[in-house]
């Protein structure tokens, strides 16, 4: 034999084999991999959840869960409106603009209607839950005297504004998440389905 | 009896193992106190898995009855209370045990050359065992549990692109929830223990085919009897060193047996009280801390302000672990025999590490972060600075053999 006895058929059917054998591992691993996927029964329960808000006085908050997570309702005074656009300067991003909200909601307000602002209350850095700090609670007092209501995230102190806005230099790096959401009418709001029509 | 054993050694290897590693593995004869903390790992191996196994016989994986069946565990179980309270205090005695033993790696420089395959294996077993206990920390279903696991999940979502599809396949689920649960549990219960169990392995073998270090740092091999072929200065591990480790493991259960019985919760460090509460999506507790053995990675994380950067940076501080054998470039092994800047730099390490674990459990407060970056610099400080300050670094000539 030529080629100092190596037999070049038997040594390329090794070679293919070897890469057909690969090929077929990874494809094994497919179903392995996408079986941590979230169930149908999980995605399921990611249904659209509706509220009523009826009830809800100025400055008082509404929790409700949608998809396991705890999604807020806060009306807000007309002084909180007021006080928001002052904060600007010392928030990290003041217009928005990253997509952290439905298109509808990217306003100074950040909601559909100005006075009930919806959001999920997870903190963007690391999945905390913030804590309602307004300005007149004893809480307040450490977090700077001219704290004008807000999120305050016990877990590693970032603060948020009323408008789920972030302050800067605090660890969390967005604003709050503002879910799809839609009003079915003055008093019912469905939290999962985009909001149709002019925003 | 000899003949059973002849029997067995000729179609398995019982005689030629018992020799290799005990019987005829020479170990130095200088071995302190710093060497007790290899076999007393071996031993809460042993509590942990066997513990496990009894415990797994009354949990239940499920979101809805995983908290319950452990408070049945505690109460209604005979001695149910006394198995969980040994896995739970075995957990953390686990990282205090290994802490020690790295630290004695690094007094006495057991990770140089030719010993970097044994660091690289016990990096690679103090990895999976952090990973095997935060997902052993959410089995009991509470308030820490639920919270901590959201966190450090949250975690990989930093990372570009792929993070959010990543935390959701982690979770398989929308948030942290019954399938999060039971995937943790088969993991924590069935792989990780056995890739553990061959890390283990491993390890042994790779430290028994270089030989054990030695307070001084001096390679017994060079010493050897020219007729027998035995260090002069080893002396067999058994019985020697199996009788020196029985007196270690008669102290440490000791200890053991003291916190188990006296503390178990070791007033909210081995299991936060928030635990005792049962998983809440919907209401996070007002202070999240881990549990202490993951804090000093928890204070590097916080002190950085950027979420990317911070999750880097803790990562980071675990690999750079890995490249010590690589990054000492001091031409000794023992600190015994090593010069003041690498004294300093690693009583300063120490200190900051300690530092870092404290303010871990801490409320994020300005000072507790400006502190916090000093000490995440001072630990990078001392290994990506190590190749340069034990370049520089004075050092004492070593002795041919050990000293007694």
């Amino acid at each position: 034999m030529s080629d100092n006895g190596v037999n070049k058929t038997r040594r390329r059917l090794l070679a293919v084999t070897t890469v057909v054998g690969a090929a077929g591992a990874a494809a094994t691993a497919v179903p392995f991999v996408r079986y941590w996927q979230p169930s149908a029964k999980a995605q399921a329960a990611g249904a659209p959840v509706e509220a009523d808000i009826s009830k809800l006085e100025p400055g008082q908050r509404l929790t409700i869960e949608w998809r396991g997570k705890p999604v807020w309702i806060v009306r807000r005074t007309e002084k909180n409106l007021e006080d928001l656009p002052a904060l600007n300067s010392t928030l990290r991003d003041p217009d928005s603009a990253e997509p952290q909200q439905p298109e509808y909601a990217q306003n100074p307000n950040r909601a559909l209607k100005d006075e009930f602002f919806v959001v999920v209350g997870i903190c963007t850095h690391l999945g905390c839950a913030p804590s309602y700090v307004k300005s007149d609670d004893p809480q307040a007092a450490q977090l700077g005297s001219d704290w004008k209501g807000g999120f305050f995230c016990p877990c590693h102190g970032s603060r948020f504004d009323l408008a789920g806005r972030v302050y800067q230099g605090v660890p969390a790096p967005i604003n709050l998440l503002v879910p799809p959401y839609t009003y079915l009418s003055d008093t019912r709001v469905l939290i999962g389905v985009d909001h149709q029509g002019a925003a | 009896m000899e003949k059973l054993v002849g029997w067995v050694d000729e179609r398995f290897p019982l005689t030629k193992m018992w020799k290799e590693h005990l019987s005829e593995y020479y170990a130095p004869k200088n071995f302190n106190f710093w060497y007790y903390f290899g076999s007393l790992a071996l031993l809460v191996l042993v509590i942990q898995i066997v513990t496990g196994i009894f415990l797994t016989m009354n949990y239940k994986p499920d979101g809805a009855t995983a908290f319950a069946s452990v408070e049945y565990i505690m109460r209604d179980v005979e001695y149910g209370w006394l198995i969980r309270y040994m896995h739970s205090t075995g957990a953390s005695m686990f990282f205090v045990v290994i802490y020690l033993h790295m630290f004695r790696g690094l007094l006495y420089g057991s990770y140089k050359s030719p010993r970097e395959l044994v660091w690289i294996f016990g990096m690679l077993i103090y990895a999976l065992l952090m990973a095997e206990a935060f997902m052993g920390y959410l089995l009991p279903w509470g308030q820490m549990s639920y919270w901590g696991a959201q966190v450090i999940i949250s975690l990989f979502g930093a990372i570009p692109y792929i993070g959010d599809s990543l935390t959701l396949w982690i979770r398989g689920d929308f948030v942290v929830s019954d399938a999060t649960l039971n995937r943790f549990f088969s993991l924590h219960v069935i792989a990780l223990p056995i890739v553990l169990l061959g890390l283990v392995v491993a390890h042994i073998i790779a430290l028994h085919e270089v030989g054990s270090n030695n307070p001084d740092g001096v390679e017994i091999k060079k010493n050897k009897d020219p007729k027998t072929k035995i260090p002069l200065d080893g002396i067999p591990f058994h019985p020697y060193y199996t009788v020196k480790d029985i007196f270690g493991v008669v102290g440490f259960l000791i200890v053991f047996s003291a916190i188990l019985f006296f503390a178990p919760e070791m007033n909210g460090y081995f299991i936060e009280p928030p635990n005792f509460v049962p998983a809440d999506p919907l209401k996070t507790p007002e202070h999240i801390a881990p549990v202490w053995y993951f804090t000093p990675f928890y204070a590097i994380l916080r002190a950085v302000p950027d979420k990317l950067l911070g999750v880097v940076a803790m990562g980071g501080a675990i690999v750079v672990l890995f490249l010590l054998p690589w990054l000492d470039r001091s031409p000794v092994k023992s600190i015994r025999y090593r010069g003041p800047i690498f004294k300093a730099a690693l009583t300063l390490f120490v200190i900051s590490f300690v530092i870092l674990g404290y303010l871990g459990m801490q409320p994020a407060t300005e000072t507790a972060t400006l502190v916090a970056r000093v000490c995440s610099g001072i630990y990078f400080g001392f290994f990506l600075l190590m190749p340069i300050y034990t370049k520089i670094d004075s050092y004492k000539p070593v002795p041919e053999r050990v000293t007694s």
